[in-house]
């Protein structure tokens, strides 16, 4: 039998078509549950090599002099670090310029001219985003545990953070056939599935309810429907995307809300959704004033945070390095001394509102232990 | 014991592929051969295995008996009996079995003079076995990637080897296993319908032929593949069917690390689309 050579062409267009994109062996498998259950995950070790690449941790400034007056009695309008001494005030100074703008430097924030001037929006963004910074470390340990979080989590260099979003502009708008419900609009940050592109307004801004399993195998009572559940399977896939894991790193998928079959990665997760919708909501939803247009999203809405932001592809940020040994300065909010605040600048944060929780309690600071942060002055 | 028509002709000597006349005989209606002895060997030994497998797990409920493979952490190495060792020479009898099996049904044709497509079509099946608890596996480094011997653990397996990768019904290979089951129950419920309607007629008329068969399709989709021809395509559908499905899980893991999703960007990423369609 002979192939004519147009079948030849075809054949192996054909074929080249199908393993576009497709991966090769050897490849690393990991086990998570009891044998035989599937629980785990199978990785490509090249590829692991080149997101390590990216997760490697900047170098830390050397330390700073411990000893000092608080800078609040030195510079003005040091509004959340005003409890550091003036080296290490610096020295912090310094790293979120490299975290955050290594290209435009301190003008990026600062009026050069006066670096107390609360003119430029950035200042005012920084200055939330500290408060932000240490309110996720002394308050959502359950979700980001000793290791913490730091600016470079997210910002890795850029002035925006490379996976932030926007609602999605005619999420339910209708289409000549019909209501398309979100969906059909393929992502990257869901994988590329039809499901519906923004998971996040509902789940991660709002509180709809995420849980749509019932309790057991046939119908028994449980109203939620195939639709809603796209919307929770879109959410879980933004999850295994942002982190680089599949769903059975937190599920058993023999029944998906039974906590106890559940890997304990799934608690972690539960706070993590707990804590975006919060940052989102206390954080980035009252800057939206402060920002300008241009950083802002298509209906005028504030970039926001989702578990890529943070992960960045990686189980745990930064495969779990902590930076906060260096710098714990963001573990906790710092007490401000009360002696001198030079100038209270109360027109600085127009659209703050009421101030969050984390600014103007001096915390105790109930999680962190005394190892971890480093002798705060004041 | 009545015999068929054709029972004669199967009784015949010869057509065996090993042990020439020694295992040439039949027990009541059953052919025995070389291979009816290895596969009554490796079935009663695999059988025993399980059983005892089962006596050393928690529970007799037939749903939870579950014989499980090693950990990954045995490689491609022997493990010990009670740590999936069971599971490995279980798996050896089951392969065993059904090639005996396969080669026993080669030899009654080769009795019967007729083709291997009942041998041809078994070994489809065997394939997809030897696929998910062999190849993937070697592919993948472990034994302990094969699928647990158990009812509801397999299903498990099943659904968790599934959500390793968010998505599986966007693996290509299972969109067309899939498709073909679909189309093969599909083609069997048209033929099986039109045999009974042709071979059952209304009171007073007689047996329909091949001629009202081809008719009826002819009127309602203008085509008749024939009496023939629906067998052929038949026998198409379902081996595409099984061949399909052992590729797309031997794809999974081995060929594909990520979401099946993903795996279609390069179809979301063709110059074709207009700006709203590109994947990020």
């Amino acid at each position: 039998m002979r192939l004519s050579s147009m079948k030849w062409v075809s054949a192996v267009t054909l074929a080249a078509l199908f393993t576009a994109g497709c991966e090769r062996p050897p490849v690393e498998p990991v086990q998570r549950g009891y044998r035989g259950t599937a629980m785990g995950a199978v990785y490509n070790p090249r590829l692991v090599e080149k997101q390590a690449a990216q997760n490697v941790l900047p170098a830390p400034l050397a330390d700073a002099p411990a000893a000092g007056p608080p800078v609040a009695t030195i510079y003005k309008n040091v509004q959340v670090l005003g409890g550091l001494t003036a080296p290490e005030f610096t020295r912090t100074m310094l790293a979120i310029t490299a975290w955050v703008a290594p290209k435009e430097g301190c003008a990026y924030c600062h009026n050069v001219q006066n670096m107390a001037d609360d003119g430029l929006y950035t200042k005012v963004v920084a200055r939330k985003m500290l408060q932000m910074t240490q309110a996720i470390n002394s308050q959502w340990k359950d979700h980001v545990q000793a290791t913490g979080v730091t600016c470079y989590t997210c910002h890795r260099g850029n002035n925006i953070p490379a996976n932030v979003w926007f609602t999605d502009v005619d999420n339910t708008a209708k289409a000549s056939l019909g209501n398309r419900a979100g969906q059909n609009r393929s992502t990257a940050v869901i994988n590329g599935a039809s499901l519906p592109s923004d998971p996040f307004t509902p789940f991660l801004l709002k509180a709809e309810s995420i849980g749509v399993n019932g309790p057991t195998a046939l119908p028994t009572g449980n109203r939620h429907s195939v639709k809603q559940t796209e919307w929770t399977f879109s959410l879980m896939t933004h999850m295994s995307q942002g982190l680089g894991v599949n769903c059975t790193y937190c599920h058993n998928s023999r029944q998906f809300a039974d906590w106890s079959q559940s890997p304990p990665q799934r608690v972690t997760a539960w706070y993590g959704i707990r804590m975006a919708r919060a940052l989102n909501n206390e954080y980035m939803v009252p800057l939206t004033d402060v920002f300008p247009a241009h950083r802002k999203g298509p209906l005028g809405d504030v970039a926001k945070t989702n578990c890529a932001t943070c992960h960045q592809g990686a189980y745990k940020p930064l495969y779990g390095q902590s930076m906060l040994k260096d710098y714990p300065v963001f573990a906790a909010p710092i007490p401000v001394p009360a002696v001198a605040v030079p100038e209270a600048a109360p027109d600085a944060a127009p659209a703050d509102g009421a101030a969050p929780p984390a600014s103007n309690v001096s915390l105790p600071v109930p999680y962190a232990s005394a190892s971890e942060t480093r002798a705060i002055p004041g | 014991m009545a015999m068929l028509s054709f029972e004669r002709k199967y009784r015949v000597r010869g057509g065996t592929l090993l042990g020439g006349d020694l295992f040439d005989f039949w027990v009541g209606p059953f052919y025995v051969g070389f291979f009816g002895v290895t596969t009554a060997f490796f079935a009663i030994l695999g059988t025993a295995l399980i059983i005892y497998g089962a006596s050393l797990g928690p529970t007799w409920n037939i749903w939870q008996i579950n014989i499980a493979p090693p950990d990954i952490s045995y490689g491609l190495g022997l493990a010990p009996l009670r740590e999936g060792g069971l599971w490995q020479i279980i798996s050896i009898c089951a392969l065993g079995s059904f090639v005996s099996w396969a080669l026993r049904e080669v030899e009654i044709c080769r009795k019967l003079g007729m083709g291997y497509h009942v041998p041809f079509a078994f070994s489809f099946a065997i394939l997809a076995y030897f696929t998910l608890v062999f190849v993937r596996p070697v592919l993948l480094g472990a034994w302990g990637h094969g699928f647990p011997y158990g009812i509801t653990s397999h299903l498990d397996w099943v659904s968790n080897t599934g959500y390793q990768y968010l998505h599986f019904h966007y693996n290509p290979a299972h969109m067309l296993g899939v498709s073909f089951f679909f189309a093969t129950t599909l083609a069997l419920s048209l033929h099986g319908s039109l045999i009974l309607s042709a071979s059952n007629p209304r009171k007073g008329e007689l047996v329909k032929t091949a001629e009202h068969e081809n008719t009826f399709f002819r009127d309602i989709i203008g085509y008749s593949i024939g009496a023939l021809g629906i067998h052929r395509l038949g026998l198409f559908l379902a081996l595409s069917a099984v061949f399909w499905s052992a590729v797309c899980i031997v794809i999974s893991g081995p060929f594909w690390t990520h979401g099946w999703p993903e795996w279609w960007s390069w179809w979301l990423n063709l110059p074709i689309w207009g700006s709203g369609g590109s994947h990020g």
